[in-house]
């Protein structure tokens, strides 16, 4: 190990690639650890060396969650694959109400892969990891053959700590709650998808991708007591998240058109492509069931945190044994709001 | 969104609703069919239903280019796709439709057919240029607001001497299905569908103007409004039609007098006309043989017909029989009188074509309105 160290690392940035000895273990793969991983992700924990992390942890119940990111295109308005992974997850734990303590980061890369392409990837994911102060504190990487992948495909796990007293759940809802939403609805679909058809607007659909773990906290410290439950509309957009909830809790929920924010762009966007907006996935964005009591508060409070500044209440938790999600449409009727069947848009994440 | 959101203003939509039933004579019943599934598709999303009275009722009719095209169809294009060095080109929609022998594009694809998704026919023609070694074959479907980019597809296709593009014509016409419901037995003989009036689709009057449509208005009595799909037109539309039946009047009307003329698009007939003639008769799901109701490529465009080509022969298929599409997409029944409907046939496990398509009667009714049925049926439930 000695030697590795003072030996200096080979590797082409500009213009080299991905090859399968990157992978191997040998010495072409700590090549790619220090110069690529090592200070984008530099923190006490990987500098340890080991296989494994240890922590400490606090008072409270642990979280764990776990998720694959696979997008296509790996770059996108507003994000890529290396922010997303660490948005996606610490959101994931954060909605639980916890605090993100810790991630990890497994990267399956194709074979042929370009190096340069690599570096941007985990720089983006080590600058995001710092901003949300959620370091990744163990990791792996694979390399496979070209074909048994598509550039490169990432899994983060995550870790945090749920406060005492606070138990949200996806079966928690009751007749009368208010439902949600931090902000506007479909902009990482639509950016991901616009990216991909190459289609242009006069201003640019940028994805919401962010961490939301630090409106979950003003949250939790302001209102936790009357909060039911969180999640977030990722794929399938708001129409999935409120029929999945709809199911859990076996009630049936109202939304009203008119109140739902979206963004001019992307209803456009939507238009052109054939998308209904409720069904676009959004990947910094939350909806939150919550006493009727506290809604106003909560709106108000999330509205003065950056990323919940056109927070809303958009409808009601209703009583419905078949647990449909309807609503009151902008024009005047009322219609359904379903499931996707089908994919409406393939690898969004 | 500026020149959209003018046309979905509920305001208006509220005043139209009122005078529709302010004006509609309580005595009578109205049933008007919306051609088109597009239409079927604002109705529902809208909830435009919810906003007129109980006389006035909307019967969902067959314009859905997947909905109608018979199981045989997908078949052969199956088959074709299949075939050495053959790429079926076609749009996503077709993908699900089931075929015979529980076949589908999306399984033989699965299964190793080069079969690809596109967004329009110019797609499929880059991809011929683009792989000179495939025999590309396009899968066109659709009404008139489709040929003429299929229409122009081939004649680039000549100009530019591509040996390896051809098309699959599966085009239908608008009037002629119209007509053929006109002259069924369940509206004429049996009167088991009250029809009052039809709407027409913009789209479709964008390219063959609103004239086709006066012959069998006058000589079936049956007023048409040719309208757009956004819920203020749509709303319009229907006003319309209660007037002309108040006032015992059976013209076409064009509600959409801001892209529709009454000749219509003749630059776009004509590249119809250069490369399409009229097939003598063509199977509908539902309606059956329809004579003069679709479209064939003319011989002295031949190289670029994927049915001359390749020897296509077209054997008819029995639908499923426990499967309602046939009678729904004439209007005779509801989506909600199949007994496969929202059982074994939903959209993620879809029977019939109408479940298929998003513009399919069944579909627009499982997705937004099926909570309606089910309150009636809590009504009567309550009421008992």
């Amino acid at each position: 190990m000695n030697n590795m160290k003072t030996r200096k690392a080979k590797l082409d940035i500009k213009s080299g690639r991905v090859n399968l000895t990157h992978g191997a273990g040998g010495r072409a793969m700590n090549d790619l650890i220090e110069v690529i991983f090592k200070d984008a992700f530099d923190n006490d924990f990987l500098a340890q060396g080991n296989d494994q992390s240890a922590f400490d942890v606090g008072d409270g119940r642990m979280v764990m969650s776990t998720d694959g990111y696979v997008i296509t295109p790996l770059f996108f308005p507003g994000g890529d694959i290396g922010s997303l992974a660490v948005h996606g997850t610490v959101n994931d734990v954060a909605l639980s109400g916890a605090k993100p303590l810790y991630l990890s980061a497994g990267f399956i890369i194709e074979e042929g892969f370009p190096l340069a392409d690599l570096k941007r990837i985990v720089d983006s994911m080590g600058a995001a990891s710092r901003a949300a102060g959620v370091p990744i504190i163990t990791g792996d990487t694979k390399v496979v053959n070209k074909g048994m992948a598509d550039g490169v495909f990432i899994t983060t796990a995550g870790v945090g700590v749920v406060p005492k007293g606070l138990e949200l759940s996806g079966d928690k809802a009751r007749v009368g709650d208010k439902i949600i939403v931090s902000g506007t609805l479909g902009d990482h679909g639509v950016a991901v998808m616009s990216k991909r058809e190459n289609l242009s607007f006069e201003v640019e659909i940028e994805s919401d991708s962010a961490a939301l773990h630090t409106l979950i906290a003003d949250m939790v410290a302001g209102h936790g007591a009357a909060l039911r439950c969180m999640r977030d509309p990722t794929r399938g957009g708001l129409a999935a998240t409120l029929n999945e909830l709809a199911e859990q809790s076996n009630v049936g929920m109202c939304i009203r058109e008119a109140d739902v924010p979206l963004k001019p762009q992307v209803v456009a966007a939507c238009e052109l492509l054939g998308l209904d907006p409720l069904n676009v996935a959004n990947e910094g964005k939350l909806i939150a069931i919550v006493a009727p009591e506290a809604a106003d508060d909560l709106v108000a409070l999330m509205r003065a945190h950056p990323l919940g500044r056109d927070a809303a209440v958009i409808g009601d938790v209703v009583a419905d044994e078949r647990n449909f999600v309807r609503m009151k449409t902008a024009f005047g009727g009322e219609r359904m709001v379903d499931w996707l069947s089908g994919e409406q848009l393939p690898r969004i994440c | 969104m500026k020149y959209v959101d003018e046309f979905r203003n509920g305001q208006l939509g509220a005043k139209i609703a009122a005078s529709i039933r302010a004006e509609a004579d309580p005595k009578r019943h109205y049933s008007f069919m919306e051609f088109c599934g597009g239409h079927t598709h604002a109705i529902s999303r809208y909830g435009i239903a919810d906003m007129l009275p109980d006389n006035v009722h909307m019967i969902h009719g067959p314009g859905c280019p997947v909905c109608v095209l018979p199981v045989g169809r997908i078949d052969q294009a199956i088959e074709l796709a299949a075939r050495e060095n053959v790429t079926l080109c076609t749009y996503g929609d077709l993908m699900r439709v089931p075929a015979s022998k529980r076949r589908s594009l999306l399984q033989a694809k699965a299964d190793g057919s080069d079969i690809r998704m596109v967004y329009s026919t110019l797609d499929a023609l880059k991809i011929a240029e683009q792989e000179p070694e495939r025999r590309v074959v396009f899968f066109a479907i659709g009404f008139e607001t489709t040929t003429p980019p299929t229409a122009l597809a081939i004649k680039v296709a000549a100009k530019k001497k591509l040996k390896n593009f051809s098309v699959f014509c599966n085009h239908v016409l608008t009037p002629a299905a119209i007509q053929n419901i006109l002259e069924s037995p369940d509206v004429r003989e049996l009167g088991t569908v009250q029809l009052d009036g039809f709407v027409g689709p913009a789209h479709v009057s964008t390219v063959i103007g609103t004239q086709p449509y006066e012959y069998f208005a006058e000589e079936f009595h049956s007023p048409v409004v040719v309208a757009g799909f956004e819920p203020l037109d749509m709303i319009q539309a229907i006003l319309m039609l209660v007037r002309q039946v108040n006032a015992g009047t059976n013209v076409v009307e064009n509600e959409f007098s801001r892209a529709v003329k009454r000749h219509g698009n003749e630059h776009a007939k004509r590249d119809v006309a250069d490369v399409f003639e009229l097939r003598k008769t063509f199977e509908w799901r539902g309606l059956g043989e329809v004579p003069y109701s679709a479209l064939r490529i003319k011989d002295s465009y031949a190289q670029f017909d994927a049915e001359r080509l390749f020897s296509m022969a077209y054997v008819p298929t029995p639908d499923n029989p426990a499967c309602d599409c046939g009678a729904i997409l004439r209007g005779v029944k509801k989506p909600t009188d199949c007994k496969l409907f929202g059982t074994a046939c939903t959209p993620d496990t879809p029977m019939g074509s109408c479940m298929v398509s998003s513009e399919g009667s069944c579909a627009a009714h499982w997705t937004y309105g099926r909570f309606r049925d089910e309150d009636k049926a809590d009504k009567n439930k309550a009421r008992a």
